[in-house]
């Protein structure tokens, strides 16, 4: 990446505060939500305990529209290096939009506009002279449905390096079987490895999925809710993994369900309506959050 | 108005005694249940079928029959006459007033029985008399009063020649040399199986010295030619090079000229040969007994069908099944084989294939994986689909215009300027044709390819992107192979389209007999600039342009079965496909 080393020399483009007016009074108990509805700013409750974090992908008061439909708004978030940090939050409110935006895949739709920027390494992410397929092979990406390519079992797992023009068969096995391994998958699919992706049952191409993303050991691995798709024993099965590649990875995990958000996750950002509502470990999340909303959202009360 | 609650309450109230009474509309219920819709759209559907199934029926049964070797019928008349061969098909009729009275008085009492017994109608039949070189019909109406007595004769033969069509007689003699060396027809069938196979080979071999040697010796003498005129084009008639080129022509002409005496020598002495044996046929010609002579070097293929047994039919069934599919066509395309009909469609769809399939899909790619969607790209989706509408005719007449008069008239002037005013790719040819009939299916191949990138699901290319895949990579190594078994599809559709078209063909380069096959062992083997038979154009040809239409009137049906049967095996081959690659490609969870 060209821009990894060198300084911001462009300031980021200004994040658009649209509501630059006033902040309203700190709100009152269930008064967040209802101002968040009626389109007011509200300030994120950021735990003092990630100050101490190394933050390998920063945002910065990211905005982003489709088309001229806001979907979020002024988005202060780092992720902390080699953590695994869950975005929860009632349907619609933005988590998949934003992890979609930080390896650019938004790019594809043409009425995506963002305002803002995200630093990875303390490289712009959005800076136009981004290259943004060295950017996407720096992040590896888990979808929501299992999307193994039409093609043999190795050949998905080694996909990101036969792009890159590798030819040399030692190091595609040698990946092949390292990734495998990581993903949890490589005692049940040695002995298969030519054989096509798509005849595998739904928890083994996700997990085959995840050994793709992490064939080209990425900074930082994005999972869009990787579970909800799966029966309970899968969900098991990646579960486990995403606690194995805990300190090697860097996570950033999209999920509709508490209880692997509790159990998976070491930090959690409550996320409503395109903002970030309160974001800190999650034992502190789960136990005792700061705000009464998170509290109403993670015991089930609304959403 | 049938959804009305209180009308159909008051369906059973209006039975009720002493109830009160309401018309209820019977039409509506019955609209309702459904049923005139049902038998109106089930209808429809039978009619089609039946439809559908009838023009099978009729081109299977006509096809499938008429290689089979029919009986042989010798009819008296009642005037004495007397004549021998097919009975090809029967019908009835009405005569003129007044036709019956002008009969001989025999016959006409015949026909008023006749007339009484089929309520005002006489019976007739066709029957296949052959003969040509001496009776000048092949075919005769015979009415049924005529008929004094019908015989199937056992020695009757039937011959099937080079030339003159069939004959048919009853064998009398086996000449040898001139002398008669076998009288009875045992004698002569015995003398006929003898030496049928030698002659057989010899005239094998001089149609080998007549198209394969000579075509070279022509060949060659061309390209002497050529390059002398080529000389004269560059430097003129007076320079030295001309000088120097001419002699050098003249003695290859030379060398050209004995090299065809050799072959022609060699074809005098078969021929020689072949005609010291004859066969002398007894045959029937305006009451009179008349020899037919047959020379056994002409003799495609002979036998007596009345002796035939079912397995002696099946067998001339299958020959000439044989000779229909790997031989060259006899007499004016109503005899002999399509074989060059069948080998200038291969070559014609499969160069058309290698044109259209990676123009259509790439097309195809940037509409739907490159340009941004709106009003321009449905604007050209739109064109691309009109483009499937437009009649044949006018794409013939466009290839016609452009490929040969502007883009072969063209390549004439700057590569074969030797030859003209010959042109060589400036008139009709198999490479114009196949452009011509790319342009045409040109959109069947877009649509479907566009359909099958539309069904590739949105996830893959993003899980291809996530990877850090650029855009073309994603096409080539996601997109396409999943989209390949409708891509497959849109070719083999595509395939069928072009092979059945024949309209724009005969503009652009279809011929009624075409010689030489467009794939050949003359340098440089593929030759795409000569004109080519076709299937569907001989079909148009045998059956509307042929000079003995009865005799080929069979033959149309019977290629027609051959062309829907390729057709359809095209089809089944493209089910085949795509049903395999789709295993291979698209099974899974999705």
């Amino acid at each position: 990446m060209t821009t990894a080393s060198e300084p911001m020399a462009d300031a980021p483009r200004e994040p658009a505060r649209r509501h630059a007016t006033p902040r309203p009074a700190p709100a009152l108990r269930g008064d967040r939500l209802a101002a968040i509805a009626r389109g007011e700013a509200v300030p994120t409750e950021t735990h003092r305990e990630l100050a101490g974090e190394r933050a390998i992908l920063e945002v910065d008061g990211f905005n982003l529209w489709y088309g001229t439909k806001q979907a979020l708004h002024d988005i202060h978030l780092d992720v902390p290096f080699g953590k695994v940090t869950a975005l929860v939050g009632p349907s619609g409110c933005g988590k998949s939009t934003l992890l979609r935006s930080v390896n650019r895949l938004n790019d594809l739709l043409d009425t995506v506009r963002i305002t803002g920027d995200m630093r990875l390494d303390g490289a712009s992410i959005y800076h136009p002279s981004v290259d943004v397929i060295q950017l996407r092979k720096r992040m590896g990406m888990v979808f929501q449905k299992p999307n193994p390519f039409p093609m043999s079992i190795y050949e998905n797992v080694v996909y990101s390096l036969r792009i890159d023009g590798v030819r040399d068969r030692r190091v595609l096995d040698e990946v092949c079987e390292r990734s495998l391994q990581a993903a949890a998958f490589w005692d049940e699919a040695k002995d298969r490895l030519k054989e096509s992706a798509l005849g595998l049952s739904g928890g083994q191409q996700q997990r085959l999925c995840i050994a793709r993303a992490i064939a080209a050991e990425p900074d930082v691995l994005l999972m869009d809710e990787p579970c909800s798709a799966l029966d309970p024993i899968a969900t098991g099965k990646i579960e486990d993994l995403i606690d194995a590649l805990k300190g090697e990875y860097t996570v950033l995990i999209v999920t509709h369900n508490m209880q692997q958000a509790s159990r998976t996750s070491d930090y959690t950002a409550f996320m409503y309506l395109g903002r970030l509502v309160e974001y800190g470990p999650t034992e502190a999340i789960f136990t005792r959050p700061h705000l009464a909303e998170t509290n109403d959202y993670i015991t089930g009360r609304f959403g | 108005m049938s959804s009305d609650p209180v009308r159909i309450a008051a369906a059973p109230v209006r039975t009720a005694p002493g109830g009160w009474r309401r018309r209820v509309k019977q039409r509506s219920t019955l609209h309702a249940h459904g049923e005139p819709m049902l038998w109106l759209t089930g209808g429809a559907l039978g009619l089609a079928l039946f439809m559908i199934a009838g023009l099978l029926v009729l081109v299977v049964w006509q096809g499938i029959f008429t290689f089979w070797p029919g009986a042989l019928v010798e009819v008296t008349a009642r005037s004495g006459e007397r004549c021998l061969g097919e009975v090809v098909r029967r019908e009835r009729y009405t005569p003129e007033p007044g036709a019956v009275d002008a009969l001989a008085p025999d016959e006409a009492a015949a026909a008023r029985r006749e007339l009484e017994a089929h309520r005002g109608q006489l019976g007739r039949r066709l029957i296949r008399i052959g003969n040509f070189d001496i009776t000048g019909e092949h075919f005769r109406w015979l009415e049924d009063f005529r008929v004094a007595a019908e015989t199937r004769p056992a020695w009757a033969v039937l011959v099937e020649r080079t030339s003159w069509g069939r004959c048919y007689g009853i064998p009398r003699a086996f000449r040898v040399d001139g002398e008669v060396v076998a009288e009875t027809p045992e004698a002569v069938w015995e003398k006929y199986r003898e030496l049928h196979g030698a002659a057989r080979a010899r005239r094998a071999r001089r149609k080998a010295l007549e198209s394969g040697d000579i075509g070279r010796i022509n060949h060659a003498l061309e390209q002497a030619r050529l390059g002398l005129r080529k000389v004269e084009l560059e430097s003129g008639r007076h320079s030295a090079a001309w000088a120097a080129a001419e002699p050098r022509f003249l003695q290859e002409q030379e060398a050209a000229a004995q090299a065809f005496a050799r072959v022609q020598e060699e074809i005098h002495t078969i021929e020689r040969e072949n005609a010291r044996y004859q066969i002398v046929c007894d045959t029937y010609h305006r009451g009179q007994i008349v020899p037919a002579t047959v020379m056994l070097g002409d003799i495609v293929r002979a036998f007596a069908p009345n002796r035939l047994s079912f397995v002696a039919k099946l067998g001339v069934y299958v020959s000439r099944w044989r000779e229909f599919l790997c031989d060259e066509p006899r007499e004016a395309n109503s005899e002999g084989g399509v074989w060059p009909a069948i080998f200038g469609t291969a070559v014609m769809t499969l160069i058309m294939c290698l044109v259209v399939v990676p123009f259509g899909v790439l097309a195809a790619l940037y509409l739907r994986e490159y340009a941004r969607a709106g009003f321009i790209v449905s604007a050209v989706r739109i064109a691309v689909n009109n483009l499937a509408g437009v009649p044949s005719i006018v794409f013939g007449v466009f290839g016609l215009g452009f490929f040969c008069y502007i883009i072969g008239a063209s390549i004439d002037q700057l590569l074969f300027a030797a030859r003209l005013p010959n042109p060589t790719y400036g008139n009709g040819g198999v490479l114009w044709a196949s452009l011509t009939l790319a342009l045409l299916t040109l959109p069947v191949v877009i649509v479907a390819t566009e359909e099958a990138l539309a069904a590739v699901p949105n996830s893959m290319r993003e899980g291809s992107y996530a990877c850090g895949a650029a855009k073309w990579q994603t096409v080539r190594r996601i997109v396409l192979p999943r989209a390949m078994p409708g891509i497959m599809t849109g070719m083999i559709l595509a395939m069928a389209r072009g092979a059945g078209e024949v309209a724009p063909l005969m503009l652009v380069g279809a011929a009624k007999v075409a010689p030489d096959l467009p794939l050949d062992g003359i340098f440089p083997y593929l030759h795409p600039e000569r004109k080519f038979m076709h299937l569907g154009f001989h079909i148009y040809d045998l059956g509307f342009q042929s000079q003995n239409s009865e005799a080929a009137r069979p033959m149309v049906f019977t290629t027609t079965l051959l062309l829907i049967a390729i057709v359809a095996a095209l089809n089944l081959f493209a089910i085949w496909l795509r049903a395999r690659l789709r295993r291979k490609f698209v099974t899974g969870q999705f």
